[in-house]
């Protein structure tokens, strides 16, 4: 087994960051393959811009490489940067320009020429929803449109790799869901990091997650992998018509439970809330229910919850 | 050269996007002519030399201005991080921003020509020391303007940008005057005149355009630009 460097379309091999005596970056290493949607996700101050800009070769690495498509991003920099769109964090913007100005600007420095570039241009106005804004000033436009030029930019070239960091930042819950569409939409073709601190959005967009904190790679797989991998076990939650304290004695007794508590939630009614936790990662709640039907409880609510991937990212990122 | 194109393109277009673009010319040209018919009906004589020895002067505080936001501007508002990683080299930015300086400085220049053109209506000048004037103008306006973009490449501040531009073009400047060359020591004191902006200036503001004068402000020019480059370049060695 050999896979050739071609099938990646990035490589990022013992990268190391040192900003005087800070480690921004330690030894990270990971792979994309072409086609897959990455999060990247971390606290911020992880090293995600860190690495991200060593990928866009805006500054070079302390040590290690990155190939992107493999190529080199130090000997190779000006290929390397043709085949990238970058929408950087802060998402800056000339702001004195127009719209269409402005993506032609892109257009020429990407290399596009006359029937292309406007074609191009046409059709970043159509994706990113930024028709008949042609002519407006960028530094008059609003967040979300503002960060909508910044994708289109990205995306001007129709570049292989897509580095978007923190896409979502400062916008309305509407706006980060037409975001989320795009980036659904256009990963579908293109190879894309999706670089986050916000958990919902990655597993909302991301087939793989690469948690990442002080620069060091902490976990990765898929969203339900790293749920999985949470070191509590699962919870029961259960809304049931019982004694507490009978509650509390018989669900210990079930096999694999190792805590229950409840407490009552409808005084007239005479229902409790009770949360179990397991110590092992099977699934018990068949065994719960049997104990409830055992006592004659009467029963409305039974439910499994798996760690969310908060949990598990705060697990990861307070040590 | 297609990126330095669209680089000079989008540069030059947007000294014209903001006031501060018309505010400097206006008050250039007005000041510039005002200091220049001043005297120039007094004296009677149909040349422009009074004129272009004070312009070195003008310059000092016109150019720097045309200079301060080249790279304060995409400091500040973090335009540079995208900048530099679009494909273009740093030689390509720098060069292409330059020439677009460069310009709107000829074009500040080309406008300043209504006082030839007033002197050859009413008298007969020699045409010679004008052409050679402009001339001189267009290359030591290039040197301040090297110099002011390698200083603005260093701060985030347009205003430290252009105060510091004053000053380096100033020291420059007067480096070769005589004021300045006599208290320096001897084996000091050619470098110091050839170094100095104004000397190169005076011969060609006589009309004798020599290739060593020529020479001299392109290597100026060439030598910022490098150092510009550098500082670009000295991201990468934080």
């Amino acid at each position: 087994m050999n896979p050739t460097t071609n099938s990646f379309m990035l490589e990022v091999k013992n990268l190391s960051k040192k900003f005087g005596e800070v480690h921004a970056v330690r030894n990270l290493s990971f792979q994309i393959r072409k086609g897959e949607v990455l999060g990247f996700l971390g606290p911020n101050g992880a090293g995600k811009t860190t690495t991200m800009r060593i990928i866009t070769c805006y500054i070079p690495a302390t040590s290690g490489v990155v190939h992107v498509d493999g190529m080199d991003t130090v000997n190779e920099s000006l290929r390397v940067r043709e085949r990238i769109g970058y929408l950087a964090e802060t998402n800056p913007l000339y702001g004195d320009m127009c719209v269409r100005e402005y993506l032609q600007f892109v257009g020429e420095i990407r290399g596009l020429k006359a029937p292309r570039l406007d074609s191009r241009i046409d059709e970043m106005f159509s994706v990113c929803g930024l028709t008949r804004m042609g002519n407006r000033q960028i530094g008059k436009l609003s967040k979300g449109f503002r960060q909508r030029v910044g994708l289109a930019q990205a995306m001007m070239h129709n570049p292989d790799l897509l580095l978007l960091d923190e896409p979502t930042a400062g916008l309305d819950p509407n706006q980060i869901i037409e975001i989320r569409q795009l980036i659904r939409k256009i990963g579908a073709e293109k190879t894309i990091i999706y670089c986050s601190h916000i958990l919902s959005e990655v597993s909302a967009t991301c087939s793989r997650i690469i948690i990442i904190n002080e620069g060091q790679i902490v976990a990765s797989g898929t969203a339900d992998e790293l749920t999985s991998r949470s070191t509590r076990g699962n919870r029961y939650i259960l809304r049931l018509k019982a004694d507490p304290g009978a509650v509390q004695g018989k669900l210990a007794a079930v096999s694999g439970v190792s805590s229950v508590t409840a407490h009552q939630v409808d005084r007239a009614g005479g229902w409790l809330a009770a949360e179990v936790l397991s110590g092992t990662q099977e699934d018990i709640g068949e065994a719960i229910f049997r104990c409830v039907v055992a006592n004659g409880w009467s029963l409305a609510e039974l439910r499994h919850e798996t760690a969310s991937l908060e949990e598990v990212f705060t697990q990861l990122t307070r040590g | 050269m297609e990126k330095i194109l669209a680089i000079f393109k989008k540069e030059f277009k947007s000294y014209f996007v903001s006031p501060i673009a018309y505010v400097f010319i206006t008050v250039y040209l007005v000041i510039s002519s005002f200091l220049f018919f001043q005297t120039f009906f007094l004296n009677n004589q149909a040349n422009m030399r009074g004129y272009f020895e004070f312009l070195p002067w003008i310059f000092l505080f016109f150019v720097p201005a045309i200079t301060m936001r080249s790279w304060a501007e995409e400091r500040k508002v973090k335009t540079l991080e995208l900048l530099l990683t679009w494909p273009v080299s740093d030689f390509e930015v720098v060069v292409g921003k330059f020439l677009a300086a460069f310009g709107f400085l000829a074009a500040g220049i080309v406008l300043s020509m209504t006082i030839p053109i007033t002197i050859l209506i009413i008298g007969k000048p020699d045409l010679g020391p004008i052409v050679g004037g402009y001339i001189g103008a267009l290359l030591m306006g290039g040197a301040y303007l090297a110099i002011g973009m390698w200083i603005s490449s260093y701060t985030e501040n347009q205003i430290i940008a252009f105060i510091l531009g004053v000053v380096a073009t100033f020291v420059f400047f007067i480096i070769g005057s005589p004021f300045i060359v006599v208290f320096a020591p001897n084996a000091v004191a050619p470098l110091l005149t050839y170094l100095g902006l104004g000397t190169h200036f005076e011969s060609i503001e006589r009309g004798v355009i020599d290739s060593r004068d020529i020479i001299y402000y392109c290597s100026i020019v060439g030598f910022f630009l490098f150092l510009n480059i550098q500082s670009l370049a000295s991201r990468k060695w934080e």
